[in-house]
């Protein structure tokens, strides 16, 4: 028992140390109720088609997604839109293709096999629309922020006035939850910027949690099926243990009885 | 040994078995006498062959689908874990099975040390074993890079550009590492081969490490010498094989719940940023298996003595059986030696833990103060102690402990030779 307790004393002091990317600065993010946490983990469909809207009727216009195809948008999982609806959504966008047997290239209406079509060119086109900022490719975005999800919830609804000694630069904003308070991104939202199907009130609060459950699942897309098979997986193991247990009881006692 | 004796009952199985004894081997893998007082301590050699097999099957799984180019490699893992079949839950075992890899193999030098395995007549096992070490962090290190992000990138700039270290030929050998002129597509390339050979030649040394333990037997808690086959000894299967296989699922429980529901609080969140030559990570760091040498490396001011230090936190192992003088194995009859050991302990983790922190102030001073304890225990306690210690009384035989050990002298050897 006193060996047990030393191996979890010695696993947690390893695991602990891995808060270390944000060690530095410490900020409390704001918390929400995210319905993908925990065992039994799943996405709000009805979070996740708003934030699919947040996502392309105001974030798209900077930031793209290369690693989605809008297929995905239908795939069990994820926001489950129709096949028919996630037809229209990729339709209404115009895909570059080609060539053609001209050799010309040519724009043609999207189709589900297609990737989220990009806001710019290349990186070079996107930063001189952002006067040097990159606006970064969201596909995994939420797994390259140390705080994950709750950073990115925060830092919507972290922009504020800068205190009086800092001092920022044009197109620079001050946000409590950035890395150095600086960013290059304007405010993204304000209440009522966007105007939801389902008649959800959009405060700027509303949208930055459904656009965040949007990005968790772009960055994890099975994650709900990682927590079914993880469930399953974990009570098997656990049955198998205690079997074993026993049988390995009952093949030692002989050893035991003989001494 | 006894089990060379051994005749297959069927005429196919003695024609082959007297051309090829495979049926020799499996009879002596079956029968192989273990000491029946090993601790869950001992169940880590099998957890670690677990390991090994686990990464090497998801690694080939994972090599069919994964492209190792520069402007590629990033975008195919992400095909991986979106598009691939499962791909998501290979992807995760190999990447967390690194970590969980990690944990046992401490767990398994931590009981070397704890129990003196590496003393005689085990020095060639113990050695055998800092050579697989050795080799996984090799391994570790350039899986780590394949999947191109930001900390594969600058991880892979920083480990190499140790090189450089070297006097005269240093630069040379870091180009030529590179293969260019920094990291770039023929480093990822050659790192991609490597990562794909290394565990083979792992596989080849815990076949090797295993026939050597084989020829002396396991070392057991008490740390004596054992008479094998005896009252002392349990054939290898089912007594082993049940409790080692009851330990591999408690480890995967812990695994498995890694995979599931954690499946990058090990990693570090750079490494989902595409590789950027342009843009330095704030704090680059290595994974957590590897922090304490990292923490040795940063904590001496000059970068080729730096690179000196963490080669021999490493190496210095490999003499640890020359640098331990107690003849007795086991720290259970060593009480000061116990003691010394809690505090390398606490030494590694505390290294472990300043890794993961700017190398600057007190977190600098910790990490100077805990590399210098660690040379002091190889170097100076382990041998002093060796001398110094008083040791206590060493039973006879395993039976007597397990019997709550006998005062009388006498009755115990009367007790041995009645086994014998």
């Amino acid at each position: 028992m006193k060996n047990l307790f030393k191996l979890l004393s010695i696993i947690i002091v390893i695991i602990a140390p891995n808060s270390y990317s944000f060690a530095a600065e410490k900020v409390e993010y704001l918390k929400t109720d995210w319905s993908f946490k925990g065992l039994f983990g799943k996405f709000d469909r009805a979070s996740l088609q708003r934030g699919y809207q947040v996502y392309t009727e105001v974030c798209a216009s900077c930031h793209s997604m290369k690693y989605l195809s809008y297929r995905n948008l239908a795939e069990p999982g994820g926001p489950e839109f129709s096949e028919a609806q996630a037809k229209a959504i990729a339709s209404s966008f115009e895909v570059t293709d080609g060539p053609n047997s001209d050799g010309e290239m040519f724009t043609r209406p999207g189709k589900l096999s297609d990737k989220f079509v990009m806001p710019y060119d290349n990186v070079k086109a996107a930063q001189a629309a952002n006067g040097g900022a990159y606006p970064p490719d969201m596909s995994v975005l939420v797994k390259a922020r140390g705080g994950g999800v709750d950073y990115i919830y925060s830092l919507l609804q972290g922009y504020e006035d800068a205190p009086s000694n800092v001092s920022l630069d044009d197109g620079v904003y001050y946000n409590k939850y950035m890395y150095g308070n600086k960013i290059r991104m304007a405010a993204p939202l304000s209440d009522g910027l966007v105007e939801y199907g389902d008649g959800t009130n959009a405060t700027v609060e509303q949208m930055s949690k459904d656009v965040t459950t949007f990005l968790m699942w772009s960055a994890e897309p099975h994650l709900e099926s990682r927590h079914q098979m993880g469930f399953k997986a974990i009570v098997y193991l656990i049955i198998l243990t205690v079997l074993v247990y026993f049988s390995m009881k009952r093949i030692w006692s002989r050893v035991e009885s003989e001494v | 040994m006894s089990d060379h004796d051994y005749r297959p009952k069927s005429k196919v199985g003695q024609w082959f078995n007297d051309r090829l004894p495979l049926l020799t081997l499996a009879n002596h893998l079956t029968d192989y006498p273990t000491p029946k007082n090993l601790n869950y301590w001992w169940t880590f050699g099998g957890i670690l062959t677990f390991c090994l097999i686990t990464q090497i099957v998801t690694g080939l799984t994972l090599a069919m689908h994964y492209i190792a180019h520069a402007d590629m490699a990033f975008e195919s893992v992400e095909h991986i874990m979106r598009d691939v079949n499962y791909g998501w839950l290979i992807r995760y075992i190999h990447a967390n099975g690194a970590s969980m890899f990690f944990l046992a193999v401490y767990i398994h030098i931590f009981r070397s040390l704890f129990y003196g395995s590496y003393k005689a007549p085990r020095e060639i096992i113990w050695i055998i074993g800092i050579i697989i070490y050795l080799l996984m962090m090799a391994a570790a290190f350039m899986g780590y890079v394949l999947p191109w992000g930001q900390m594969s990138f600058w991880g892979a700039t920083v480990i190499t550009n140790l090189f450089s270290a070297i006097p005269l030929v240093g630069e040379g050998i870091v180009t030529w590492l590179w293969g260019g002129y920094s990291v770039d597509n023929p480093t990822l390339t050659r790192f991609f081969t490597l990562h794909y050979l290394i565990p083979f030649l792992i596989l080849g040394l815990v076949v090797l490490h295993i026939w050597a333990l084989h020829v002396p037997g396991n070392n057991n808690p008490v740390g004596i010498d054992i008479k094998k086959p005896s009252k002392d000894t349990v054939p290898f299967h089912p007594y082993i094989v049940i409790k080692d296989g009851f330990a591999l699922l408690m480890f995967m429980i812990v695994f498995a719940f890694f995979v599931f529901y954690a499946p990058n609080i090990l990693g570090h969140a750079d490494n989902y940023i595409e590789a950027n030559p342009m843009v330095t990570p704030a704090h680059i760091v290595p994974e957590w298996y590897l922090l304490p040498f990292y923490a040795i490396l940063r904590s001496v001011p000059d970068k080729l003595l730096g690179v000196v230090a963490m080669l021999s936190a490493i190496l210095i192992l490999a003499v640890l059986p020359w640098l331990d003088t107690s003849k007795i194995r086991s720290a259970v009859f060593r009480p000061l030696y116990r003691q010394f050991y809690w505090i390398l302990v606490a030494d590694v983790l505390i290294l472990g833990y300043v890794g993961a922190m700017p190398a600057e102030g007190l977190y600098l001073l910790i990490a100077r103060v805990a590399t210098a304890y660690y040379f002091l225990h190889f170097l100076v306690i382990l041998p002093v102690l060796g001398f110094k210690e008083k040791t206590l009384p060493v039973p006879l035989s395993i039976t007597e402990p397990v019997l709550g050990g006998s005062p009388n002298l006498a009755a115990a050897r009367n007790r041995e030779s009645k086994i014998e």
